[in-house]
């Protein structure tokens, strides 16, 4: 059988699974089935591609047998199959909480009909996304998992959930309406939307038309990555979505957008005008990401936060436009979408068993569930980046780039990550010390906003038998568990990922790999 | 590629226009505003285009009449997406107006709480272990229209529309 052909499969697969899903809405058991099977086989067509791509170069497939520069291509290429891998095994791991968290708290005859078939569709967006080898097909991407994320951001349509996603909906279509516009103007100003071939048409136009083309798809995208000034409307439309939902979006939306800078910045704009520009807006998404966490009085609100400043590390190193800083924004983007996943599922954890996730009303949590303490201070720890961890090393890659480069604005780009590194640990230690270890709080948990409201219907039954919520019970703290053992796998078998991240991250400066597999023939 | 100045003048128009109903806080207006400017990027794909032509039907045309296609399936492709938004956008906006009799867009909650408390310049009510601090009394002031979680999604399909459910009734 033919490799590439599993490239498409990527993106067809999921959205057969929604098909296939919405048709048997009535039966709550067959949905199940679907999307768990549908989302193994993705882990393991994505392991396959990151396996070929790196072995055999970028796996490229011209839809409907057009060739590239006139159809649409899809590549995979390492950056595209490392990224397609990771968000797989993230949403495995989001589904299977899910299915716990679906029959523990609603009882297994009634589940929303449509969260599977949108989640899936959603993983869909997710993949096109990342194997686009169009700017349109990118854009469509976008909008196929927007279209999704609506859904399941206002899923249930509470008061809360609609004021969060109103906001959500009329930000992220200010953004597609930019890259729409974007696209526009790079067809009248180029002819072409197909990537590769735009590699070597941008390079021709004139500089102000190529840095406007420039300056509209990385505004685009910052809104989709949360970068600093574009940034104020996560934390306010993530946290009150159902706990799953936070912690895929949380783990896979905003990395969308930074793969999108990514790939455009690498392959469009090798010698970007706008690098200290990238600093800057790196510097304070860190810095005003993490003071906005530290302010936080509730667990998911504060995550949010370190999410936005988080982002900023990456596009520091997408800033650095150096072989190390790139490969280690490829090994940070893949270290967050894990942990970040994983906090978000502890949180839900937290809020389950402690019935709140504001730091206010939760306490003594260790003592009364140590197993949760160590799910969520492992990840924890792992964020802040304490030494063994993976969010150390993911660290420690960026600023040994940044001291390379060598720059005034790229050593205080170090400061400024170090700096944001002990904020994290302070925010994370302040909600360790009091969740987890001040005494259990005497104003206890009771009725509060929605938002720390326990997503529990109180007349929902448990499930029958003992034996079932044994099993229910560990589907929510086993994709928690397993998340955090992929952080540690990340520390143990960092050499090869750095490695990898490495090729990936030289293939993407020399761009000739990438244009020479779609463009065999070289651009007409 | 020649052009045509009208077309660019509708596009500003679309765009200004648009702008100016996408900041006001009514989502109806700011769904006005969406699709005026998803017109207006539209028309700027046929601007991209180039001249009119004849159609792009290969041994139909001549290859130097023609029109190019392209921008006309990606303008295709947009007008679709744009109607999926905006009957998103619909059904949220009657949602909220179910819920709250408006569908202006509304501030965060939590966000003000922390603020208030920034500007009074004190811990968390928690934070030296006295139970019960000021911060209790401020959850009177928010919002109502905190029901039970539905179990159907707006614009889930025809047949799944939630009811108001008591909500804020």
């Amino acid at each position: 059988m033919n490799v590439t052909a599993l490239v498409p499969l990527a993106v067809v697969l999921p959205l057969f699974g929604a098909g296939l899903a919405f048709a048997l809405g009535r039966s709550a058991r067959a949905q199940r089935v679907v999307s768990l099977a549908v989302l193994a086989l993705m882990v393991v067509i994505a392991a396959v591609l990151v396996v070929q791509a790196d072995a055999n170069g970028p796996q490229v497939v011209n839809v409907g047998g057009w060739d590239a520069p006139l159809g649409i291509s899809l590549v995979a290429d390492r950056l595209s199959a490392l990224m397609l891998l990771i968000s797989a095994v993230v949403a495995l791991s989001v589904l299977v909480y899910s299915l716990g968290q679906g029959v523990v708290e609603y009882g297994p005859d009634t589940p929303l009909s449509v969260y599977h078939p949108t989640f899936l569709v959603l993983v869909a967006g997710v993949a096109n996304a990342f194997l686009s080898g169009d700017l349109f097909n990118l854009y469509v991407g976008f909008e196929i998992l927007l279209a999704a994320s609506y859904v399941l951001l206002t899923l249930g349509g509470t008061g809360e959930r609609i004021r969060a996603g109103t906001t959500y909906v009329v930000v992220s279509l200010v953004s597609s309406i930019i890259f729409l516009t974007a696209l526009a103007l790079t067809y009248a100003a180029t002819g072409t939307v197909g990537l590769a071939h735009l590699a070597g048409r941008l390079d021709e136009l004139p500089d102000a038309v190529a840095l406007l083309i420039q300056l509209m798809l990385l505004t685009a995208f910052a809104i989709k990555a949360a970068v600093f000034p574009l940034s104020a409307w996560l934390p306010d439309s993530y946290p009150t979505a159902p706990a799953p939902v936070t912690a895929v979006f949380a783990g896979l939306l905003t990395k969308v957008g930074v793969y999108a800078i990514i790939r455009t910045q690498t392959l469009l704009f090798p010698d970007s005008a706008l690098s200290d520009l990238l600093m800057w807006a790196a510097l304070l998404t860190m810095v005003i990401g993490i003071l906005g966490a530290v302010a936080q009085n509730d667990i998911k609100r504060m995550l949010s936060f370190t999410l936005v400043s988080h982002i900023g590390y990456m596009v520091f190193g997408i800033a650095l436009a150096s072989d190390a800083g790139l490969s280690g924004a490829i090994y940070y983007v893949v270290h967050h979408i894990v942990i970040q996943t994983n906090l978000f599922l502890v949180a839900g954890l937290i809020e389950r068993r402690g019935g709140s996730t504001s730091l206010e009303r939760l306490g003594g949590l260790a003592k009364l569930s140590p197993v949760l303490a160590l799910l969520f201070f492992v990840p924890a720890m792992n964020l802040a980046g304490i030494p063994p961890f993976s969010g150390f090393l993911g660290k420690l890659g960026l600023m040994q780039a940044g001291v390379d480069d060598g720059g005034a604005l790229a050593y205080a780009l170090v400061v400024g990550s170090v700096a944001t590194s002990l904020l994290t640990l302070y925010a994370m230690a302040k909600a360790w010390n009091r969740a987890f270890w001040q005494a259990p709080n005497p104003v206890g948990p009771r009725e509060t906003t929605d938002l720390h409201r326990k997503p529990v219907r109180p007349d929902s039954p448990e499930p029958a038998g003992r034996l079932a919520t044994v099993a229910m019970r560990g589907a929510l703290a086993g994709p928690a568990a397993g998340l955090a053992l992929v952080g540690l796998a990340m520390t143990i078998f960092a050499g090869p990922l750095f490695a990898l991240t490495d090729r990936a991250a030289s293939d993407l400066r020399e761009r000739t790999p990438y244009i020479e597999a779609v463009l065999p023939a070289g651009a007409p | 590629m020649s052009a045509n100045l009208t077309l660019v003048a509708l596009v500003g128009v679309l765009f200004a226009a648009g702008v100016y109903l996408l900041l006001e806080r009514s989502l109806t207006r700011v769904l006005i505003g969406v699709i005026l400017i998803g017109n207006g990027v539209n028309t700027l794909f046929l601007v991209a285009s180039g001249r009119a032509g004849r159609a792009p039907i290969v041994g139909l045309n001549e290859v130097d009449e023609m029109s190019d296609p392209l921008p006309q399936a990606l303008v295709l492709t947009a007008i679709v997406i744009t109607l999926g938004v905006t009957a998103f956008l619909l059904a949220m906006a009657y949602r909220a107006g179910q819920l709250h009799e408006h569908d202006d867009v509304q501030d965060d909650v939590e966000d003000a709480v922390i603020r208030r408390r920034a500007e009074r310049d004190e811990a968390s009510s928690t934070y030296d272990d006295s139970a019960g601090g000021t911060m209790d009394e401020e959850g009177a002031d928010e919002p109502a229209g905190v029901g039970s979680g539905g179990s159907a999604s707006p614009g889930a399909g025809p047949g799944r529309q939630v009811g108001p459910e008591g909500e804020s009734r």
